[in-house]
């Protein structure tokens, strides 16, 4: 089954030279097709020289990439807010007085006003951070943990176990996203932070695993790997130390912007009431919270909103200056 | 600049003006690394029924010159930045874009060296032939497909009719460069450039395609220019050959002699590179080093760094194109030498 | 041609048991007692509970009930909502709704997409270029609830000119919403117009064209374009199928009465069997349309129509 549809976290997966949404050119249903546009993205096929030569070019071209530089301090002050939100507010989120409900700002020196309850509205974007900024890493975290190891099982050993893990892939791509994961937290009646987190691991780990693996067979048979072997190195040794650094590239930039359509996910899925619930604190559920008051007070729709899609932005904008730095062919 | 006098009585006859005649041309390609010069003062000549080889190295400016004259150099970032193009003395480099496309089929054509890319892989090779007829000549779909069916017997593809509603992917190698053969002779064009034509195929095949091409032009009496690096195949169709490296032509003359007696050491250094039948004994000699960056080409002679006559002078002095002995040019300060060694 | 349908047929099959077992046993076979979760905030007696299990098959094996309610899909039956009625009525009533929407998401994201990527990728660079490139990372960040929402804010609520809920306006109730939900794939057709044409543009073939001296409008509209077009419809083909789904958050923030709505009340309601029941059959709507973008795809380009 082919998957036209650019990607299951929101990021396509890409394209040398291509920015985040340039999809491949599909040139066929069937993984064969998919092999060829993704071995295209592997960078890295030189020795570990070379390898060291890209990611200090890279290093270098991304100190002097405005956009690189823009978003990655953006996402390095919502890091914070997620590892020390007492930093950015004292007041408490959950402490909430009904009757400063729906307030706006500058009432009882707020800074954003209320929202219904009468919590600080200010706060809450605040600790919301901590909810996107954790999923997303777990999430991109857990799928990177099944995609590297078994697609460098797959690509480096290939035979049945490659073709069983190429159906497996093909068959997870078959189920959209959002749609899997109302399957699945559908079960939970309250799900938190680590069931949504699972369910879009299992939904998620596909494109590491087919992007790895292609990154494995094209440098399996380099001259390096080849001398290791030669040497008697162990196979275990070969992959993580010769062919594994070699092929983290593609993999990274995936990895970067899919934690962006991640953290889009969580949202949806809290705001259409299927992922995190009440007392947890996530911009999805502060928007739909807001949801009733949309004529009225937008505010409490627009503010959640903006900074949502402005981390979602700042994600793809890192990866795709990551992606233009480590893909030699762009520059 | 310098112009390749023709040895053809032809040309004599015809007052002096030539099928084509490129002067002085230069292009460059301006990139982020820098401006690559890719062709520099390149000048030739073509008359009917001859066949003049371009021969050099990937990277010599032979494809890039033919290029410039079909009129489809990719700019950017190929830029024409001198010299003139004179198809029966109009100059086709200032001519209007419409009037120059209209060339493009009936006067001149072209002959690509991979056919499978060359081709559209969406369209029938029958509407592809047939496009020419209704492009140039407003033919029917129909008439166009009738005449496509004629050419692909002409060119040999056996089962014409049958195969004009095949996809070019369903040809073999050499039925594919036929169809294209096929596609750049519709209209009869007085010009034909064949691009590497034989480089993608099998040896079998590749004397199998330049016998039809010889055949062709001995039909319509059609000026051909052949680009290769090809040695073999220069030797065997052409009737003189320019020797380009760096973007220049550094030897022009008559096949048989400029083979025999070469007056340009990189010439020398070709012929000595490949295995010869008639002197089994002679060691190959590869010429050493490699062919020069065209973003940074050397100075004076571009060829003494790898040149073993170089002497100081090359390495300051640009030698110019002049003729060495009758119907012979060369661009060496040591050309004599070179010529009498 | 026959035969590469054929296979894919074949192919999709395994996948499709496979993806409905998984389905099955997300559903069903997760820790958690269903019935418990079915009580939510009360609780039932240990009678009751006993009686449910049996009336919802609970006690079978899970293989068994997999079969059973895989063979009531099969005939049209995804079981009853709450209030007993069949879900296969309701989705029947609801379902042209949803299609309404996907099929103007459809055109949207067909005719401004591929208009733009056209546009900027013949002029590769140039201002227009670039506009197209910064708005649909632009679009791309913003997730579809929230452009939703903004638009409802925008348009509805302080311009005024479309409604912001309900289907009371005909076509008109549908713009806004069907414009938000195919936002997304606009963005990745312009883009996928953009780089497929751009590089059919610099092919091979196209320089073929030129050199047979066809005018530049049949180069770049016939030429370049057929190619080029082949892998934006097969994504436009199989996001139809991908359109109805997202429907569930669309017509949520719209209040259109269409199967995504059903979802959107059901997930709220804690209706477990109306989610699954409309979410299974999203599920297959999407598989079908991938398989059948996959024949098509055969029909569009002759190199794998003669595989």
């Amino acid at each position: 089954m082919s998957d036209t549809r650019p990607d299951r976290l929101g990021a396509p997966v890409d394209t040398p030279g291509g920015t985040a949404l340039d999809t491949p050119v599909e040139t066929g249903p069937g993984a064969a097709q998919d092999l060829k546009t993704e071995a295209a993205l592997v960078t890295g096929a030189g020795g570990d020289l070379r390898q060291a030569s890209l990611w200090s070019d890279a290093w270098r071209s991304l100190r002097r990439n405005p956009v690189f530089v823009g978003a990655a301090l953006l996402l390095l002050v919502l890091a914070l807010m997620a590892v020390f939100p007492q930093l950015f507010t004292g007041t408490d989120p959950e402490d909430c007085d009904i009757t400063f409900g729906r307030q706006g700002p500058g009432v009882n020196g707020s800074l954003l006003g209320y929202d219904l309850q009468g919590c600080d509205y200010y706060s809450n974007l605040v600790y919301g951070a901590r909810v996107s900024m954790a999923i997303g890493v777990l999430v991109v975290g857990g799928s990177l943990v099944i995609g590297v190891v078994l697609g460098a099982l797959s690509g480096y050993y290939g035979g049945w176990f490659d073709s069983l893990m190429s159906r497996i892939t093909d068959i997870f791509f078959g189920l959209p996203l959002i749609l899997g994961a109302i399957l699945i937290l559908n079960r939970f009646d309250k799900p938190g932070l680590l069931q949504v987190s699972l369910a879009l691991i299992a939904l998620g780990w596909m494109t590491i695993l087919r992007l790895l693996r292609s990154s494995v067979i094209s440098v399996k048979d380099s001259d390096y790997v080849q001398a290791a072997k030669a040497l008697g190195a162990s196979d275990f040794r070969i992959i993580t130390r010769h062919i594994l650094p070699n092929c983290l590239a593609p993999v990274l930039v995936y990895a970067t912007i899919a934690i962006g359509g991640v953290i889009a996910a969580e949202a949806t899925l809290s705001f259409l009431g299927i992922g995190l619930q009440r007392p947890s604190i996530s911009w999805g559920l502060q928007i739909e919270g807001g949801r009733d008051f949309v004529r009225t007070e937008p505010r409490l729709i627009l503010l959640p909103s903006a900074i949502l899609s402005v981390t979602v932005l700042a994600f793809i904008l890192l990866g795709d200056a990551l992606r233009d730095a480590l893909d030699p062919k762009s520059k | 600049m310098t112009t390749l006098p023709s040895p053809s009585p032809a040309v004599a006859r015809a007052g002096g003006e030539h099928l084509l005649e490129v002067q002085g041309l230069s292009v460059e390609f301006r990139t982020p690394y820098g401006v690559v010069r890719a062709v520099r003062d390149v000048s030739y000549t073509l008359d009917r029924g001859e066949t003049l080889a371009i021969l050099g190295e990937s990277g010599s400016g032979k494809s890039v010159s033919a290029q410039t004259i079909m009129g489809i150099l990719e700019s950017p970032p190929g830029h024409v930045t001198g010299g003139r193009i004179l198809y029966h003395g109009q100059d086709m480099l200032t001519m209007p874009k419409d009037e120059q496309r209209k060339l493009r089929g009936p006067e001149i054509s072209m002959v690509f060296q991979d056919a499978l890319s060359a081709l559209n892989p969406v369209f029938t090779v029958g509407a592809q032939i047939a496009e020419m007829f209704r492009a140039h000549r407003g033919a029917s779909k129909k008439e166009g497909l009738e005449k496509a069916a004629e050419l692909m017997d002409r060119v040999r593809i056996p089962n014409a009719r049958g195969r004009l509603k095949d996809y070019p992917h369903q040809f073999s190698g050499g039925m594919r460069q036929r169809v294209m053969i096929a596609m750049a002779l519709a209209l009869d064009p007085t010009v034909l450039i064949a691009d590497e034509p034989t480089t993608a195929l099998d040896v079998t095949v590749q004397a199998q395609i330049m016998d039809l091409l010889q055949e062709l032009q001995a039909e319509n009496g059609m000026g051909v220019i052949l680009i290769t690096h090809d040695l073999g195949v220069v030797n065997e169709v052409a009737d003189r050959v320019a020797v380009m490296y760096a973007g220049s032509i550094v030897e022009t003359g008559l096949i048989d002699e400029v083979f025999s007696r070469p007056a340009h050491p990189y010439t020398v250094g070709l012929m000595s590179s490949i295995p010869r039948v008639d002197a089994r004994d002679t060691r190959l000699t590869p010429i050493v080093g490699a062919p020069p960056n065209l973003a940074r080409i050397p100075s004076g002679c571009a060829f003494h760094p790898r040149c073993p006559r170089a002497q100081d002078v090359c390495a300051v002095e640009a030698p110019a194109l002049v003729e060495v002995a009758p119907g012979r040019r060369s661009a060496c300060h040591f050309a004599e030498e070179v010529l009498s060694a | 041609m026959g035969r590469y349908v054929a296979r894919r047929l074949l192919l999709a099959i395994p996948v499709l048991i496979v993806t409905t077992i998984l389905i099955y046993l997300a559903v069903f076979a997760l820790p958690g007692d269903p019935i418990a979760q079915l009580a939510g905030e009360r609780s039932f007696s240990p009678a009751v509970a006993a009686q449910l299990r049996e009336e919802y098959s609970l006690n079978d094996p899970l293989w068994q009930r997999y079969l059973a309610y895989m063979g009531g899909v099969v005939q049209g039956d995804f079981g009853t909502d709450f209030r007993g009625r069949p879900l296969s009525d309701i989705m029947q009533q609801r379902f042209p709704v949803t299609l309404k929407l996907a099929l103007v998401a459809l055109v949207f994201e067909a005719v401004i997409g591929l208009v733009a990527g056209i546009l900027a990728g013949i002029r590769k660079g140039s201002f227009f270029d670039n506009l197209v490139l910064v708005s649909t990372i632009a679009v791309v960040s913003i997730p579809s609830f929230v452009l939703g929402f903004v638009a409802q804010i925008v348009f509805g609520v302080q311009l005024g000119i479309f409604p912001i809920s309900g289907q009371n306006d005909g076509l008109r109730s549908f713009l806004l919403p069907g414009f938000v939900l195919g936002s997304l794939s606009l963005a990745y057709v312009a883009r996928l117009t953009r780089t497929s044409l751009s590089e059919s543009l610099s092919s091979d073939y196209v320089r073929t064209a030129r050199a047979k001296g066809l005018p530049e409008r049949a180069v770049v509209g016939k030429h370049a374009l057929r190619n080029s077009l082949i892998p934006v419809v097969t994504f436009l083909g199989t996001d139809l199928g991908t359109l109805m789904s997202g429907a569930i958050v669309t017509e949520g923030i719209f209040n259109l009465p269409g199967l995504g709505q059903l979802v959107f009340q059901a997930v709220r309601g804690r209706e477990s069997e109306v989610v699954v029941g409309v979410v299974t059959l999203f599920v297959l709507i999407y598989i079908v349309f991938n398989l059948l973008v996959d024949v098509l795809y055969a029909a569009l380009d002759p190199r794998i129509r003669h595989e």
